[in-house]
């Protein structure tokens, strides 16, 4: 128990200290940053002392240490475009992307498990049919297709939605807000249903088959023979226990809802971390691409050093065998 | 098999050749596809795309790159209605600079499909590669290399893409940026895209390798590097085809997404993605043809390639049915 846990923290340190080491290279390597600091007319003793200064002119693995250690203080370095200090920006933006992120995993929740339930409820219905075959068609349209589709409906054709941007945000101390104005509201319900629809189809799907899977067990039966009403059934006793994969599955898709973020902010040019990691592609700034790589890595990997974690400590049966297995 | 072949006529041998395509025809594979509707009718899509697109500069009626052709007057045409300035008739209009829309899709679809050939068959090499070495060899390689691909399967393949695309981007001198997209963006979908393949390559080694015929092969003294392409290979290539046609239609969707949001086909070779891109500008103005159409092709080819794709798996897979 305890060997897995190290050897799976271990893992997780050393994926993270690769991708520092991809992200420093970036710095190091793409571009010279004495080009980027120093003008034009610049001596060699300039170069040689802001050498010094920055500490270029030593091992690469100092150097690569030093970056590290700033990294987790929280200097990321300045943005070559923007001119100001990466975190600070990230800061900034950051409100933006949570936000969307949130409603929109709360949307997929809510909806998914309800759709699910009442799709495996009603297995043979002809509502339950659409939304299945409706289901499979969302899930192969390409996301941004989806968000220009729902721009087009709601905000070009019947005008109701923003197409673009947060609204009337609310300042709470650094943490810009737009739950708290009419328009914030409305600018979000369009991102987040483009942003939340293909994890809502997941966990759909998810629910439904695990719901199918516990009506057949003998215990159901059984509250059914006992004279439970079908609510009762259903609810009380089937739910619960379809509820641990899909908490499982919903925590892995976490990550995935931020880094999708990018299309979607892109599509209704919200302004959050993800536009501000796609700009910063097009005009290669590299000290933003390297801060978003790390922070979405610590994301990844701490996501899913949780998930498993979790279902180790859930599920004791995993034990034996992941152990063996060297802990996929 | 019994009688040694005589010598062989020019008759025998077209005998033998025409036997080896009834064969084909008599194939439980072909059977199913006979069968199948859904295989019959994306084959046909596809196969309409892929040589409209091959076909393009014979196909389109404009050259949608060469400045001389463009009429500014054409501008906004819209679908199948003559322009109210030259006349002219566009099938499904033009956009803002006059360029017929049914030509930049020819155009953009050579570049998607291009893209995402490419792509896959990069991804397909380098997967099935280390996926037989890692099945083969064992040890620490095979830890190396699957450890790798399961840390990369954590992340979003079009994340990975992303910053590939960045990352060589940045790499590229400014002078090539242009030029070099579309080698940057193969090498950023193939590298997002080959744990499918190493994976899958690596599961179906670890089974042939203990085979009879691995072992014959070896203890002739064939060398590993002959035993995994001569004799293994063959034999895991079916789940293989299976992952490459579902890979493409993944990797053209992947291409689209990345030309979309500006991180991908440069302007000058605009694909499906970068016709939607400019499209969506105009979608507010009422000119919905110029993102109507490229969307729909987009759509069009991403479904039936993945159809196909469903397909070939269940046909080359007794066993699921």
């Amino acid at each position: 128990m305890l060997g897995y846990v190290i050897r799976r923290v271990f893992q997780s340190i050393v994926v993270l200290l690769i991708v520092g080491l991809v992200a420093f290279s970036m710095f190091r390597f793409v571009g010279d940053p004495i080009d980027n600091l120093l003008g034009q007319e610049r001596t060699l003793e300039d170069i040689e002392r802001l050498r010094t200064q920055l500490g270029l002119d030593e091992p690469f693995l100092v150097q690569y240490w030093n970056f590290l250690e700033r990294a987790v203080q929280g200097d990321l370095g300045i943005s070559y475009r923007q001119s100001r200090p990466v975190a600070e920006i990230l800061l900034e933006r950051a409100p933006a992307t949570l936000e969307l992120a949130a409603v929109s995993g709360l949307f997929a929740i809510v909806f998914g498990i309800i759709l699910g339930i009442f799709t495996a409820i009603r297995r043979d219905g002809w509502a339950s049919s659409v939304i299945m075959t409706v289901s499979l068609i969302g899930v192969s349209l390409p996301t941004f297709l989806i968000g220009i589709l729902l721009i087009y409906v709601f905000a070009v054709e019947l005008g109701w939605l923003p197409s673009f941007g947060r609204g009337e945000v609310v300042d709470l101390g650094g943490w810009t807000t737009g739950f708290l104005t009419a328009s914030g509201l409305k600018a979000l319900i369009l991102p987040a249903i483009t942003l939340g629809l293909y994890q809502m189809t997941l966990i759909m799907r998810l629910v439904r088959s695990e719901m199918l899977e516990v009506l057949r067990q003998d215990y159901i039966r059984f509250a059914r023979a006992r004279g439970l009403r079908d609510k009762a059934v259903n609810f009380r006793h089937a739910l619960k226990n379809t509820l641990v994969p899909v908490i499982t599955v919903t925590g892995l898709q976490l990550g995935s809802i931020i880094a999708f973020a990018i299309i979607t902010e892109t599509v209704f040019q919200w302004p959050g971390v993800g536009l501000l990691f796609i700009n910063a592609i097009q005009f290669v700034d590299i000290p933003v691409m390297a801060a978003y790589l790390m922070l979405i890595s610590v994301l990844f990997v701490g996501i899913n050093l949780v998930v498993d974690l979790l279902y180790f400590a859930i599920d004791p049966r995993l034990r034996d065998e992941r152990s063996a297995a060297g802990g996929n | 098999m019994t009688d040694l072949p005589q010598e062989p006529t020019p008759l025998v041998a077209d005998e033998r050749a025409r036997s080896r395509l009834a064969m084909a025809w008599d194939s439980d594979v072909a059977y199913s596809f006979r069968r199948s509707p859904v295989a019959l009718i994306s084959t046909i899509v596809v196969l309409i795309l892929v040589l409209s697109a091959i076909l393009a500069p014979v196909i389109a009626p404009y050259d949608p790159f060469n400045p001389a052709s463009l009429n500014l007057m054409n501008g906004f045409s819209k679908p199948m209605e003559p322009n109210a300035f030259t006349g002219d008739v566009f099938w499904l209009g033009t956009d803002d600079q006059g360029r017929d829309v049914f030509s930049t899709i020819l155009y953009g679809m050579r570049v998607s499909l291009f893209v995402g050939f490419a792509a896959v068959g990069f991804a397909m090499t380098l997967g099935v590669t280390l996926g037989l070495i890692a099945g083969y060899v064992g040890g620490w390689v095979e830890t190396i290399i699957m450890r790798v691909a399961d840390v990369q399967l954590t992340f979003p393949a079009i994340l990975v893409a992303m910053l590939i695309f960045g990352i060589a981007k940045g790499v590229t001198p400014v002078e090539y940026r242009d030029q070099m997209a579309i080698w940057v963006l193969i090498l950023a979908i193939g590298l997002s895209d080959w744990v499918q393949f190493a994976r899958v390559v690596r599961g179906a080694t670890l089974v042939e390798k203990n085979k009879e015929y691995v072992q014959a092969a070896r203890m002739i003294g064939r060398s590993s590097g002959a035993i995994m392409m001569r004799h293994i290979l063959p034999n895991v290539l079916s789940p293989v085809l299976v992952i490459a046609t579902i890979s493409l239609a993944l990797a053209i969707i992947a291409e689209a997404t990345l030309s979309f949001l500006g991180v991908g086909a440069p302007p000058t070779q605009p694909s499906l993605g970068t016709l939607i891109r400019i499209g969506q500008g105009f979608l507010f103005s009422g000119e919905w043809w110029i993102l109507f159409f490229p969307a729909v092709t987009l759509l069009a080819l991403a479904l039936s390639v993945n159809l196909l794709g469903d397909w070939l798996r269940d046909a080359l897979n007794p066993r699921l049915r």
